[in-house]
């Protein structure tokens, strides 16, 4: 019979990157290298997050696993399952009850709380890289706190089409020194960064770690006369009623008909347990509910 | 070889090291916290710095360490080479042996990440005195502090810099580089 080392990493890659991870805790926002290891996923399917969290498991924590805040989408049952399987933890679904959650592009709509830590996904962990392609100048950018180019891409937006344009991966500057990319999570979700609980980020294909510690500032770029607006689709959720989470636009139809259903599942389905409803499919299409 | 060089590791390195490394990551992310690891025992050593030791080092990482009668359980249980002040990835011993903090690595403008992890020897660890604010701290947190001015001046540096893991018996703190030390 063949049994797996404890979550699958060897002793030794676990040691690489729990130093990365205590070095980029340090420096907050600054993107760790590290030596990205092959994994029983492809590289773009969260190997980064995987080995992230091989690293961090301890064999009493529960884990959830979420891919754009649902936890029963493929992606999310797989990493989930082959951590059931290598490190024997408990998983589960229910925020609340994780100490550990991996993540991809979401951030949960319930509020996280000091024993957790949330660990991303992240495909690009360089936020100048669509701007400047080269890592020795991206590199030096952020030596140098040289973030002119960023500013310009936002500025450029305002006078082209009257707001920032960028409504997923917006950077965000901690503790008013490096700039960041929060992954792909929607914009709606930056203002959830500033947390109580740890979080870290793991690039796998382009091997970089980087992390925020609780209670630390991490601030959206924007101009004094253009503030930061994290956007949502301004309808309720058709199946619970909530008008304050991230939405997901479902075609229903080949004649126009959608619904707008709340990306996160487990927050859905925890009010709809309390009896709370949404309008349903009634709503028509372009109807705002 | 005595029998205190090979005893003193992880009964079950890869559980006990997740264990002990979740605490490391905790104290880490919140500067001031004191938390204890168990699991680790080594000659000259409190037990927390060796379970820091177990935890973190090994063949790729040279040590500077400053408390000779540890050299030979480092060597069996970590194969972790030997590092002048200059030259290592991690220091070991009390705070007037590591001291001054010159020699250290403290990283590069391009790569911050490459600097020595400094692991302390203290008599005693308590949450008391040198106020602390940053990243990682709701408010301010207290915590006992060696040299508060050296440390000030290794913050004043960042993104580059020192960090130090704190350890007394089985207890340790950390202090990253980003902490911002205040007075007392």
């Amino acid at each position: 019979m063949t049994e797996y080392g404890f979550a699958y990493l060897d002793e030794p890659t676990k040691r690489m990157i729990r130093r990365a991870l205590l070095k980029a805790l340090a420096v907050p926002g600054y993107q760790v290298p590290f030596a990205s290891r092959e994994m029983p996923m492809p590289y773009g399917w969260g190997t980064g997050g995987v080995q992230v969290t091989a690293a961090i498991l301890m064999p009493e924590d529960r884990l959830k696993v979420i891919d754009q805040g649902a936890d029963d989408t493929t992606n999310a049952v797989s990493i989930r399952r082959f951590f059931a399987r290598v490190a024997g933890v408990e998983t589960t679904t229910a925020t609340e009850d994780a100490t550990v959650i991996q993540t991809r592009h979401r951030i949960p709509e319930t509020p996280l709380s000091e024993g957790q830590i949330l660990v991303y996904q992240v495909p690009i962990p360089e936020p100048l890289r669509f701007l400047e392609p080269r890592e020795p100048e991206t590199r030096r950018m952020h030596a140098l706190e040289e973030y002119g180019l960023m500013h310009v891409k936002l500025y450029e937006d305002i006078a082209r089409h009257g707001r920032v344009t960028t409504s997923y991966a917006y950077p965000v500057r901690v503790e008013g020194h490096y700039v960041m990319d929060p992954s792909p999570i929607p914009a709606f979700d930056n203002p959830k960064m500033e947390m109580d609980a740890i979080q870290l980020f793991g690039a796998g294909r382009e091997q970089r770690i980087y992390a925020i510690p609780p209670h630390t500032k991490v601030v959206s770029l924007d101009f004094d006369d253009h503030p930061f607006e994290p956007g949502r689709a301004p309808q309720t959720c058709a199946l619970c009623g909530a008008a304050d989470s991230y939405l997901d636009e479902v075609v229903t139809d080949d004649a126009g008909g959608r619904m707008f259903v709340c990306s996160d599942t487990d927050f859905c389905g925890g009010r709809r347990a309390r009896g709370l409803r949404g309008p349903g499919l009634s709503v028509a299409a372009g109807d705002v509910a | 070889m005595q029998a205190a060089q090979l005893s003193g590791g992880f009964a079950d390195p890869a559980r006990d090291g997740a264990r002990a490394f979740r605490a490391i990551l905790d104290a880490m992310a919140r500067p001031g916290r004191i938390v204890s690891v168990a699991g680790a025992s080594a000659p000259g050593l409190s037990d927390a710095a060796a379970a820091v030791l177990l935890t973190l080092c090994d063949a790729d990482t040279p040590v500077h360490l400053a408390v000779p009668e540890a050299a030979a359980w480092l060597a069996f249980h970590c194969g972790a080479p030997h590092a002048d002040k200059a030259g290592c990835a991690f220091a070991v011993g009390q705070w007037d042996a590591l001291a001054p903090l010159d020699p250290y690595p403290v990283g590069t403008p391009d790569y911050p990440d490459r600097s020595a992890t400094l692991v302390v020897e203290m008599a005693s660890l308590t949450a008391e005195g040198s106020a602390l604010t940053g990243p990682g701290i709701d408010g301010t947190a207290n915590l006992s502090l060696p040299d508060p001015d050296a440390l000030r001046a290794n913050a004043v540096r960042f993104p580059l810099g020192l960090d130090l893991i704190l350890c007394a018996g089985d207890r340790l703190a950390c202090l990253p580089r980003s902490t911002r030390i205040g007075g007392a």
